[in-house]
């Protein structure tokens, strides 16, 4: 009885924003700190000794000892995932072995290096992909689709080493239009000083004009050949969701209305796939950020995907774990963002 | 002289086994009346509405010797043309409104478009236009559902607001495909006086396809019985029951009755049928 009284006052709209954001952060934060009891597993199953990694092999017994200790490695595992997730929270993420220096401070330099590649590459993907996919399905078995068709199965088919090795001997090495390998040339290195690590708006924001002319010409074949086989995916993705929604009824209706084919196209179909492409995108767009490992090594880009792969050759725990930490936040972000599009976009997930 | 005339209208479909004709050669004329076309599935009905829109899209071809819509040839109209003439002159609602409107956008706004694609009046007005709409297909409160979307509203509802949106620009004709089989039987009939007003309101032609006869022969002034792509026979409404051919004498049949004396309901034979 009075629970159906109570479900019928109608809730007020602030207290309802209130209640879905709080149950936002709380989906966000019970997410993050499963990603953190795995990072946190991982850590304790690899057969890596912490203790070894940090006093060396030669050092007495009494040296590893006060070490093991020190480091809390004696405690019940439970007091070590609280200190774990505590000193997570405060950004400690231990020193990364191989150079003595905090993880965090070294992913502080890595990432922004991949974001920004990343980002170039999804926006090349999204803006040209997302028209080809319509474009394609707008013209299903003519020249132009089979065009989009054949670059897209390319995307698919050609190895990201081989295309990267390709492009740098014909644009850099032949025509000379890029720059080579790295972020900067050589003697740029250095002079800007690293704001947001992104190296195109920190030369922009201090007016650095050389610098910024020779960190695109650096980023923008490795941002292109990322771009190309996100482009390749996304096209591929949008053609297929386009084709499913044009051979619905209500595309029939927007005909009988008289519509021009402009408009039963963009106005109706993608109107209706926009939902789907979010997800495509969302999930392109963070394996771009998980640092393509292929790119950054022919490129010698400082990003977190060479930084992860060093760091697992070296049996650098710490950094290692701190990587994942970081690819992992990534993708809860980018999930997460895209549920909130999803509401915006879709009226039916609104209810 | 009369609205719409239709002269061996053929349609057909590449298959593996060859090309498939769906219509096989049919031919009416249509005044300002109702004229019903009934049918079982696969009989061809939705398909001859399609051609008429001329909505059936490639691989599927059509063909007629003529297919004049009101002195104008509907095979070799130009596109932009014939976008004209539909919405605005010619019409068609369609059988399930879960699948008809779009989802993603509101109802008035769906609505609207046909009035934007025509050119006629700016926001303001087509707004107004779209509510009085509305309130002619019976919904009280045309302002609340011109702000939500299909999914709010019911079956019933979403077809009223298909046939609202379908008759806005008053057309000269209106094709309903099976405008209620995805409707409960409560609201069949009140939909359906909602559009058999609205059309002799309006004086428009309607071609009502369907596969009830009972339905058909209670709105309509003249029936096509098709069969396997034909028309096999017509008739008056009111002469239903006097039809000569076996397959439209076997539907008639097959029709259960309140107080039924038979047993079995007899089913049409179809071996008889096929040589016909």
């Amino acid at each position: 009885m009075t629970a159906v009284r109570l479900s019928a006052r109608p809730v007020p709209p602030s207290l309802r924003w209130l209640k879905t954001g709080a149950g936002f952060l709380a989906t966000l934060s019970l997410t993050f700190l499963g990603l953190l009891l795995i990072t946190f597993v991982i850590g304790r199953v690899v057969p890596i000794d912490p203790v070894l990694a940090v006093v060396g092999d030669r050092a007495p017994q009494e040296v590893y000892d006060a070490v093991k200790l020190e480091m809390g490695l004696n405690d019940p595992l439970w007091l070590q995932f609280i200190h774990y997730v505590g000193s997570v929270l405060q950004g400690d993420l231990g020193m990364a072995v191989s150079s003595q220096r905090p993880v965090i401070e070294e992913l502080g330099r890595v990432f922004p290096a991949t974001l920004e590649m990343a980002t170039l590459g999804i926006l090349i993907g999204v803006f040209i992909g997302v028209p080809a996919g319509v474009v394609a399905a707008a013209n299903q078995g003519r020249w132009v689709d089979q065009v989009i068709r054949v670059i897209g199965l390319a995307g698919y088919a050609i190895p990201a080493f081989w295309l990267g090795l390709v492009g740098l001997a014909l644009f850099y090495a032949h025509l000379h239009w890029v720059g080579g390998p790295g972020r900067l040339d050589i003697f740029m290195e250095g002079l800007v000083k690293p704001k947001t690590g992104l190296l195109l708006l920190d030369s922009a924001l201090a007016g650095e004009w050389g610098v910024f002319r020779s960190a695109v010409s650096h980023i923008v074949l490795p941002a292109f050949i990322l771009g190309f086989f996100s482009l390749a995916y996304i096209a591929r993705m949008t053609r297929s969701f386009m084709l499913d929604q044009l051979s619905q009824e209500y595309i029939v209706t927007a005909r009988v209305k008289g519509a021009p084919e402009r408009v039963v196209i963009w106005r109706h179909a993608f109107r209706a796939i926009r939902i789907q492409l979010v997800t495509v995108i969302g999930l392109s767009f963070a394996q771009l950020l998980e640092g393509s490992v292929m790119i950054e090594t022919v490129f010698s880009w400082p990003g977190i995907g060479n930084y992860l792969t060093n760091a697992l050759l070296n049996a650098d725990m710490n950094a290692v774990l701190g990587a994942t930490l970081v690819i992992g936040a990534v993708f809860i972000g980018i999930n997460r963002l895209s549920d909130l599009l999803y509401r915006i976009l879709d009226p039916r997930a609104r209810a | 002289m009369s609205l719409l005339s239709v002269e061996n209208l053929r349609v057909e479909f590449p298959s593996h086994q060859g090309p498939v004709e769906v219509v096989k050669g049919i031919s009416f004329d249509l005044g300002r009346e109702r004229l019903g076309i009934v049918g079982e599935s696969g009989s061809g009905k939705s398909m001859t509405g399609r051609a008429l829109m001329r909505l059936i899209a490639p691989p599927g071809r059509v063909t007629a010797d003529r297919m004049v819509f009101d002195g104008q040839d509907l095979q070799t109209l130009p596109d932009k043309a014939m976008r004209r003439l539909r919405g605005a002159r010619l019409s068609m609602v369609m059988q399930d409104p879960k699948f008809s409107l779009n989802p993603v956008m509101t109802i008035g706004h769906q609505m609207s478009e046909v009035l934007e694609f025509h050119g006629r009046q700016n926001r303001k007005q087509r707004r107004e236009s779209v509510l009085k709409a509305l309130r002619s297909v019976r919904i009280d409160d045309p302002e609340r559902v011109y702000r939500q979307y299909p999914h709010e509203v019911s079956g019933g509802m979403g077809q009223r607001v298909m046939i609202a949106m379908m008759v806005i620009l008053e057309p000269d004709l209106m094709i309903a495909d099976e405008p209620t089989s995805a409707l409960d039987v409560s609201v069949q009939s009140q939909v359906l006086d909602i559009m058999d007003d609205l059309i002799r309101y309006k004086g428009m032609g309607l071609i009502l396809i369907s596969h009830d006869l009972n339905l058909v022969s209670r709105y309509c002034d003249r029936i096509l019985v098709m069969f396997k792509g034909r028309i096999v026979e017509t008739c008056e409404a009111g002469q239903l029951h006097q039809a000569t051919h076996p397959y439209t004498q076997g539907l008639l049949a097959s029709v259960p009755v309140l107080n039924e004396h038979r047993n079995r309901l007899p089913i049409l034979d179809r071996i008889q049928l096929g040589s016909v």
